[in-house]
C-alpha cells in the first residue's frame, strides 16, 4: 500500500477543520470515543451540530478560541492508500506554517469559500505551493450548499483560479465542488451536484498518480553515518555508510564517485532494513559498502562519476523567513544542508516577494517573519547541491540562529523563475 | 514492487533517518523502553539504524513498580538477548527521596513517572531521549515535532516549537536542555502491528489473548491484582482478554479479545471502533487537555 502525504491550506472560516473531520469521519477513521468527546464538547459549547472541527484542534487555546495554532498531523487510510494530513492554519504564522506542513507533501489542498471565491489568501497558498514545487494542487470549493450547489458559481471560481495558476509552476491543478458540512463530494458523490463529473475528493486522493514525482535519474546518496563495528570480532572488517537515498537508483556494482574526495569505487553491497538487497530506490534508508576502502565521513556524498551535483560555496536561494527576529545581513548564521551543517553569511539580498500580489520589492534590507525573499549566501566550505526543481533533498536547507539555536528560515536553492515578475 | 516503496517501508526509512541524525549529532542519546509494543518497534528500528554495529546507547526504563510481571520478564530477556545497557529509573526511589509524592486516593504512578524521568535525565546528562509516542494517539501529540525540544526544566512549549521543514532536523540546543525524539510520529496503531508482523518482533505475552480474573469498572475491564484488588461491591470473573497498551497496572485496562496472534490482532485493530487510549487508559478521560498538561510538565 502506498503513502500519500498532503497538506491543507485555508482558514477556519473556509471550513478546513470541518473538511478534515468529514474525511476522517466518513472514511470511518474516527473512533467512537473520540466522536463522543467531540459530541460532548459541541454540546457544551452550544454548537448546533456535531462540530467536526474539534477533532483536529488539539491544544486548549485552540479549542477555546476556535482557531488552529500549529501544524497538526492526522492519519487515515482506505484499502487503496495510507494518508498523512498536515493541517496548516491559514491566518496566523501563515507562511511559516504552510511551508512547514507542505515541505514534505505530495499534494496540497487549498480551500476556498464558495461565497467569497478566490481571495488574497488563496493566491498566497497557491504561490507557496508553487515555490515548494508541490506537484499536485486540489482547489476545494467549499460551502457549495450555501450557494444552491450552483454550477456557474463553481465554474467561475475554477476559471479564475486556473487563470492565476497558469503563471505558477504546478504540474497538476484540479478543482472539486464540495460541502464539508453536508459531506457532498467529500467521500461520496454529491446528489446535489449532478453536473460535476469528476471524482469526489477522497476518490481523487486515492487515484492521483504520484509515482513519477520522484527523481530516479540523478544518484545522490548523502552519507549520514559511518558504521564500523570494530569491537565485534566477526564484523571487524565491516565498513558501511548509512544514509537515506535522496534520488536516483543505487545498484550493486554501480560505479560511484565520493565527494568531496573524488575517489571512485563500486557498490559492493547494499543492506536494507530486512537484509541485503540488489538495489535501493529513493527514500529508502540503507547501508552501503564499497569495494575499496576510501575515506568517507558524514556529510560526504556518493553520486555517479558522470552525473555530479553542483559543488560550490556560493548559493542563491528563495528564503522563507520563519523567526520573529528579522534577518540581519551583517550576521553569520548556520546552514544545515543534507547531512552537513556549516557557517554562512548573506552576500546579497535581491528582493522581497509580496506573497499576495507576487510583486517583487527591490528596496529590501531585511526579511521579517513570514516574508519570502531572494538571497545569496557564501558558505564556509563547499556543499554538493542541485536546483530544488530537480532535487528537493539536495536543493533545500534550513538556516539556524547560532545564538538562540532557533530554525529561522527555510531555503530553496536557486528556484527562480516560478513566476513572471 | 518496482520503484515504489510501501507505506510501511516509507515510515521505516523516515524513522531510521531520524535515528541516525540524532545518533550522530547529539552527544548523549538514550532510548526510553517501557516494554510496550511501540518501544519494542522503536528499539528494533534503533538497532537497524546502526546494524551490524551493536546499539551502544543506554536503554532507559522508568519503572513505576506497578508493572505486569510479563512485561518485566520480557524486558530482561530482550536486554540480555541483544546485550544492551539497561538503566532503570525507579519511581519508588523518587517517592522514598520525597521528590515524588503519591496523591492520597490515587494509586496510579503514571504522573509520578515525570519526576523520575527528569531526575534520570539529569543524573545521566542525556541530551536526547528516543520515545515511541505516535501522533495518532492523542490530539496534543498530533502537534508535536519529531524532534521535540525540552527546556532546562524538561518542559514542552507547544506554542514555541521549532518549525520542522523537509527532513532537516535542527539538533542545536543549550546546555541542560534536551530533546525528546519520536521516530514513530507518523505511525498509526495499525502500522505498528503490521510492522511487528513483517519484521517478526517479539512482544510481551499480555498483548495476546489469555485468561485473567477481572472486574468491570466504569465499563472497563480491570485485572484483579495485588495493586488493584476487587472492591467490596464488585464481582470478579475470568475473561479472555488482552492488553492494547502496557503501563502502570493501576491505570491500564484490558480489552475482551480472542486474538491470539499478530494476524488476529491486525484484524481486530482494523475493525475496532474505540481508540487505543480510550479503551485502555483509565486516566486520560479526566479532561480534554489531560495529555497536554502532562506533556508541558515533562511527561513522555
Amino acid at each position: 500500500m502506498e503513502l500519500l502525504r498532503f497538506a491543507t491550506a485555508g482558514s477556519v472560516d473556509d471550513g478546513k477543520s470541518t473538511l478534515i473531520g468529514r474525511l476522517l469521519y466518513d472514511s470511518k477513521s474516527i473512533f467512537e470515543d473520540q466522536l463522543q468527546a467531540v459530541e460532548k464538547t459541541s454540546l457544551d459549547r452550544g454548537d448546533e451540530y456535531v462540530n467536526l472541527a474539534l477533532l483536529t484542534d488539539g491544544l486548549r487555546a485552540e479549542r477555546e478560541q476556535g482557531i488552529t495554532i500549529d501544524v497538526a498531523y492526522r492519519y487515515f487510510s482506505t484499502p487503496k492508500r495510507s494518508f498523512i494530513i498536515a493541517d496548516t492554519p491559514g491566518h496566523i504564522q501563515h507562511t511559516r506554517n504552510m511551508v512547514t506542513g507542505a515541505s514534505t507533501a505530495d499534494l496540497v489542498l487549498v480551500l476556498v469559500d464558495a461565497r467569497n471565491g478566490i481571495i488574497e489568501q488563496t493566491r498566497r497558498h497557491a504561490l507557496i505551493a508553487s515555490i515548494l514545487r508541490i506537484p499536485h494542487l486540489v482547489l476545494c470549493v467549499n460551502k457549495m450548499d450555501l450557494m444552491d450547489y450552483s454550477k456557474d458559481v463553481f465554474e467561475s471560481i475554477k476559471e479564475e483560479f486556473q487563470e492565476y495558476a497558469t503563471r505558477l509552476d504546478i504540474k497538476d491543478v484540479t478543482a472539486i465542488p464540495v460541502s464539508a458540512l453536508t459531506g457532498d463530494n467529500v467521500v461520496s458523490r454529491s446528489l446535489n451536484m449532478p453536473w460535476y463529473d469528476g471524482y469526489p475528493l477522497l476518490r481523487f486522493l486515492e487515484e492521483v498518480y504520484i509515482g513519477s514525482d520522484r527523481n530516479l535519474v540523478d544518484l545522490r546518496f548523502p552519507v549520514q553515518m559511518v558504521i564500523r563495528p570494530i569491537s565485534d570480532s566477526h564484523q571487524r572488517d565491516f565498513r558501511g555508510y548509512g544514509g537515506q537515498l535522496a534520488s536516483g537508483i543505487l545498484e550493486k556494482g554501480t560505479e560511484v564517485l565520493a565527494l568531496p574526495s573524488g575517489f571512485k569505487s563500486k557498490i559492493a553491497r547494499i543492506e536494507g532494513p530486512d537484509g541485503e538487497i540488489e538495489q535501493a530506490v529513493p527514500y529508502q534508508s540503507v547501508v552501503v559498502c564499497l569495494e575499496d576502502d576510501i575515506d568517507i565521513s558524514r556529510g560526504d556524498m556518493l553520486c555517479r562519476p558522470n552525473n555530479k551535483p553542483i559543488i560550490g560555496q556560493d548559493i542563491t536561494s528563495m528564503l522563507c523567513w520563519m523567526s520573529e527576529v528579522p534577518l540581519d545581513i551583517k550576521r553569520k548564521y548556520l546552514i544545515k544542508h543534507t547531512t552537513k551543517t556549516l557557517k554562512a553569511m548573506v552576500t546579497k539580498l535581491h528582493y522581497r516577494l509580496n506573497v499576495n500580489t507576487s510583486h517583487r520589492d527591490l528596496n529590501v534590507t531585511s526579511l521579517e517573519l513570514n516574508e519570502i525573499g531572494r538571497a545569496d549566501f557564501r558558505l564556509s566550505s563547499p556543499i554538493f547541491f542541485d536546483d530544488y526543481k530537480k532535487n528537493k533533498d539536495t536543493g533545500s536547507f534550513i538556516v539556524i540562529d547560532e545564538a538562540t539555536n532557533a530554525t529561522v528560515a527555510a531555503g530553496l536553492i536557486s528556484g527562480e523563475a516560478f513566476l513572471d515578475a | 514492487m518496482g520503484n515504489e516503496i510501501s507505506n510501511l517501508e516509507a515510515l521505516e526509512a523516515e524513522a531510521i533517518h531520524l535515528i541516525r541524525e540524532v545518533l550522530t549529532e547529539l552527544e548523549r542519546p538514550a532510548l526510553l523502553f517501557s516494554g510496550g509494543k511501540d518501544s519494542a518497534v522503536l528499539l528494533h528500528l534503533a538497532m537497524l539504524a546502526v546494524k551490524p554495529k551493536k546499539l551502544w546507547i543506554p536503554i532507559v526504563h522508568i519503572d513505576t513498580g506497578h508493572n505486569f510481571e510479563e512485561v518485566i520478564s520480557y524486558r530482561d530477556k530482550i536486554i540480555s538477548h541483544f546485550d544492551l545497557n539497561l538503566i532503570i529509573g525507579s519511581v519508588q526511589d523518587s517517592i522514598d527521596r520525597k521528590t515524588a509524592v503519591e496523591e492520597p486516593g490515587n494509586p496510579s504512578r503514571n504522573k509520578l513517572q515525570t519526576v523520575t524521568l527528569l531526575e534520570t535525565i539529569e543524573d545521566y546528562k542525556f541530551d536526547a531521549l528516543f520515545g515511541g509516542a505516535r501522533r495518532d494517539e492523542e490530539k496534543a501529540r498530533a502537534k508535536e515535532r519529531f524532534l521535540s525540544h525540552r527546556d532546562a526544566f524538561g518542559q514542552w512549549n507547544p506554542r514555541g516549537q521549532k518549525p520542522e521543514i523537509w527532513h532537516l532536523y535542527n539538533t542545536k540546543h543549550h546546555t541542560d536542555e534536551h530533546f525528546r525524539v519520536f521516530p514513530l510520529s507518523n505511525w498509526t496503531e495499525l502500522d505498528v502491528w503490521k510492522y511487528i508482523k513483517s519484521r517478526n518482533i517479539e512482544l510481551p505475552t499480555i498483548y495476546y489473548c489469555h485468561q485473567r480474573e477481572v472486574v468491570r469498572r466504569n465499563s472497563m475491564l480491570v485485572a484483579v491484582t495485588d495493586l488493584t484488588p476487587k472492591l467490596e461491591d464488585e464481582e470478579s470473573f475470568v475473561a479472555t482478554v488482552r492488553y492494547r497498551t502496557v503501563g502502570d497496572k493501576t491505570c491500564t485496562a484490558a480489552v475482551e479479545s480472542l486474538s491470539s496472534n499478530v494476524d488476529e490482532i491486525i484484524e481486530e485493530t482494523q475493525t475496532s471502533r474505540i481508540s487505543e487510549r480510550g479503551a485502555t487508559r483509565v486516566d486520560d478521560k479526566f479532561s480534554e487537555a489531560a495529555m497536554e498538561d502532562r506533556k508541558k510538565e515533562g511527561y513522555f
